[in-house]
């Protein structure tokens, strides 16, 4: 997430330096480093140093009580990590969720804004119902699941036994993970149908029109037309996607607390549970180092490689060209 | 009535410093040698035992002038931060409150706590209400309430299921869960998902058949591998193959609207292991049985090392900081005395420490528990409490996933062990 930041910030500045080159140099430094200064401060603050402290926790053996960590073991958390069952537990899951996510969630979601573009009746209305989820807190569409998917009372049961589908849901090992997909798209297909139908609004009508003239219809616009151009929108909400499930955390503490049995647990969960439950302060940060170092490699190699022409504001050159 | 209170308080106060040292105690009279504010840090957040505190503070103060009680009221956990933060600095308030085992364990091996073994008599304590404030023969703390955890249960279901009698050993413990099933009933509730309910049947299970001395000892040479854990996990094993909790149970929370406690109290399964506080919580989250429910406790384990007597639990108790005034002793003798403590257990807040206060309980299950806590011949913290908090947690995990089929006992034993090892 950092460095999406930083790429605006490092787009905007030279161009003033452009227009005035000798004359007020000095004096622009001086305004850049006075306006910088406060913002800096906040991010070195709030964002370097608690990933600098995590790093430095992460090489000792400690419960974080009594002051200082003394206990200095380096590698030793990492090493105890790499050979746990639970962090490759952890892994699998992400990369379930990732897939599931990218290959049902995304698709789904293109899907309704698509159908949510043509003129179809009370199409505000259902933008509006698609898009509420998104707009309640985690923990409360955590607790509202809870209720919906109780094997017992909850409504999704009582609604789904007259068909012979329901199911034990949250309470499985076998269902928990799926279940909590479940809840994740609830939660966020209708921000990515609002984001693709943003997108698909970007696309000039004659684009369609000219590919309609040239003969081709339905799926094969929508093919080779809508979704080369909708590639920007596409390519942001699978980033933004891959990153906030890297991150998952509180939906998941609310509906299983990662169980049954570790069968919903994610890095995060795992993290938490080590340094808040069982005060493994040290153990924890180096979860925390693995996942910022995670989301760090993906974040970059994703802008390098995929993004790059996106960054480059190369919108409308999308053909064969990278 | 406030007149007699105090007096009745004065007189137990002499009474109660009766030793040699009335001498700097002797404060009450006018122009009292210097004003002394105590830092009193409690944990009754609501009624009736936030008034009952109130009151006996203000008794005290009536007392004796000379002394100020500030009182600090949090709930638990907002407690255990703000007071871990105070203790990290080396510092306690004057008189407050603790759950005992490893907390206070690492408070008084620092120092804070003050050792008060040789001022109280201790005669009067129920041996199970001081096991959690006792470390190598010193006493740190004395306690205001105890509980043990057992079977609550239905008892309109257990005679539909044609049992006559609670069971008093672990087969025939079996053989009931087994003919509730046979009479369409789901023998017990659990809370899976929040894992310390779990946890007690293992525990038990280890003190029935380990017994009490080799539980104390796991935690101090941190070897769970012995056989007899083992065969705890055996057992628990034996029980979650009948399967006897309600559908879902590994989801299922305790306190919720779909919870352990509710299932329990709509009629739903027949019992639950849970402590003292379970009607409470009962009638809380759902209909509530009324007579119908019963207590009894856990099982003896056919063979096995410890006895029905032994309880398992856990309560809350006062302690003393290391610096703080004499005053702040008599208050905490003037909060136990026999006298105040009846009061306190009347409410229904809290059950007795002391000998010969069972009386005072209305509650009829509440005096079962009562009566087998006085008559307990040992007593074990929970384990969440009197390990360290990572074994401790590793004890809730490990049994959550014997219970849900992926771990063996073996595993179970192996884990525990291994987290242990690793913290010390």
């Amino acid at each position: 997430m950092t460095t999406v930041t930083r790429r605006p910030e490092a787009a905007t500045p030279p161009a003033r330096p452009h227009r005035r080159r000798k004359p007020g140099a000095r004096n622009n430094w001086l305004t850049i480093t006075l306006f910088v200064a406060p913002a800096l401060a906040l991010f070195l603050l709030l964002v370097v140093a608690p990933i600098l402290v995590a790093i430095y926790a992460s090489g000792f053996k400690w419960n974080g009580f009594g002051g200082l960590p003394t206990d200095f073991i380096g590698f030793g958390n990492f090493t105890k990590l790499l050979s746990s069952e639970i962090f490759y537990t952890d892994m699998g899951h992400l990369l379930f969720l990732i897939g599931t996510t990218l290959v049902i969630q995304l698709p789904f979601a293109l899907a309704i804004a698509m159908l949510l573009h043509q003129r179809i009746r009370g199409r505000a209305l259902y933008r509006l119902v698609f898009f509420a989820p998104y707009v309640l807190s985690e923990v409360i569409t955590g607790v509202l699941f809870s209720l919906i998917l109780s094997p017992e009372n909850g409504i999704a049961n009582q609604l789904l036994s007259p068909l012979g589908l329901d199911s034990e849901w949250l309470s499985h090992p076998d269902s928990a993970l799926w279940s909590i997909f479940l809840v994740m798209t609830w939660k966020y297909f209708g921000f990515h149908m609002m984001i693709y139908l943003a997108g698909r609004q970007n696309i000039p009508n004659e684009l369609i029109e000219a590919a309609k003239i040239d003969g081709a219809a339905g799926w094969r616009i929508f093919r080779y037309v809508t979704l080369p151009l909708l590639g920007p929108t596409i390519r942001i909400s699978v980033f933004l996607s891959v990153i906030y499930t890297i991150q998952l955390f509180d939906l998941v503490w609310i509906l299983t607390e990662g169980g049954p049995a570790h069968s919903s647990e994610t890095l995060a969960v795992t993290m938490f549970a080590l340094g808040f439950e069982r005060s493994q302060v040290g153990y924890a940060s180096a979860i925390s180092v693995v996942m910022f170092v995670l989301s760090l490699i993906f974040a970059l190699v994703y802008q390098r490689f995929v993004m790059r022409r996106d960054l480059e504001g190369a919108t409308t050159a999308m053909g064969g060209k990278r | 009535m406030k007149r007699t209170c105090a007096l009745i308080a004065a007189v137990v106060l002499l009474a109660g410093c009766g030793g040699g040292q009335t001498a700097t105690t002797e404060a009450g009279d006018e122009g009292s040698p210097g004003k002394v504010t105590l830092e009193f840090w409690h944990l009754a957040t609501s009624d009736p035992l936030k008034t009952v505190y109130e009151q006996r503070a203000k008794e005290f103060q009536e007392a004796n002038p000379n002394v100020t009680v500030k009182m600090t009221v949090l709930e638990n956990e907002a407690y255990k931060s703000k007071l871990t933060t105070l203790t990290q600095s080396g510092k306690t308030p004057d008189v407050f409150a603790t759950w005992g085992g490893g907390v206070l364990k690492q408070q008084v091996d620092a120092g804070l706590i003050k050792d008060i073994s040789s001022d109280v008599d201790l005669s009067e304590f129920t041996t199970a209400s001081m096991a959690a404030y006792q470390f190598d023969g010193k006493t740190y703390a004395l306690p205001v309430d105890i509980g043990m955890v057992g079977f609550w249960y239905n008892k309109k279901h257990f005679e539909q299921a044609g049992i006559a009698e609670p069971p008093t050993t672990w087969s025939g413990y079996l053989d009931a869960v087994k003919k509730l099933k046979d009479a369409g009933i789901t023998p017990i509730a659990l809370a899976g998902k929040e894992k310390w309910p779990g946890h007690y049947y293992w525990a038990y299970l280890a003190m029935r058949i380990a017994g009490l001395p080799a539980l104390q000892q796991a935690g101090v040479d941190n070897d769970f591998t012995k056989p007899e854990f083992v065969q705890a996990g055996q057992q628990l094993k034996a029980l979650v193959d009948l399967e006897p909790f309600q559908r879902g149970f590994l989801g299922a929370g305790y306190s919720t609207p779909d919870g352990q406690a509710a299932s329990v109290a709509n009629g739903k399964a027949t019992m639950e292991l849970m402590g003292q506080w379970a009607p409470t919580v009962q009638n809380d989250a759902g209909e509530g049985l009324g007579d119908d429910l019963g207590f009894f406790p856990f099982p003896e384990v056919e063979g096995g090392k410890g006895a029905i007597t032994e309880a398992f639990g856990g309560g809350g108790g006062m302690a003393v900081g290391a610096d703080a005034p004499q005053e702040a002793l008599d208050f905490l003798k003037f909060l136990t005395n026999k006298e105040n403590h009846t009061k306190a257990v009347e409410t229904g807040a809290v059950l007795p420490v002391l000998k010969g206060v069972e009386e005072a309980v209305k509650d009829e299950n509440l005096k079962t528990v009562a009566t087998t806590l006085a008559g307990a011949t040992g007593f074990q913290l929970y384990l969440d409490q009197a390990y360290p908090p990572a074994v401790g947690s590793e004890v809730n995990d490990s049994v959550a996933e014997l219970m849900a089929g992926t771990k063996t006992p073996e595993q179970v034993a192996q884990d525990i062990t291994e987290v242990a090892k690793s913290e010390s």
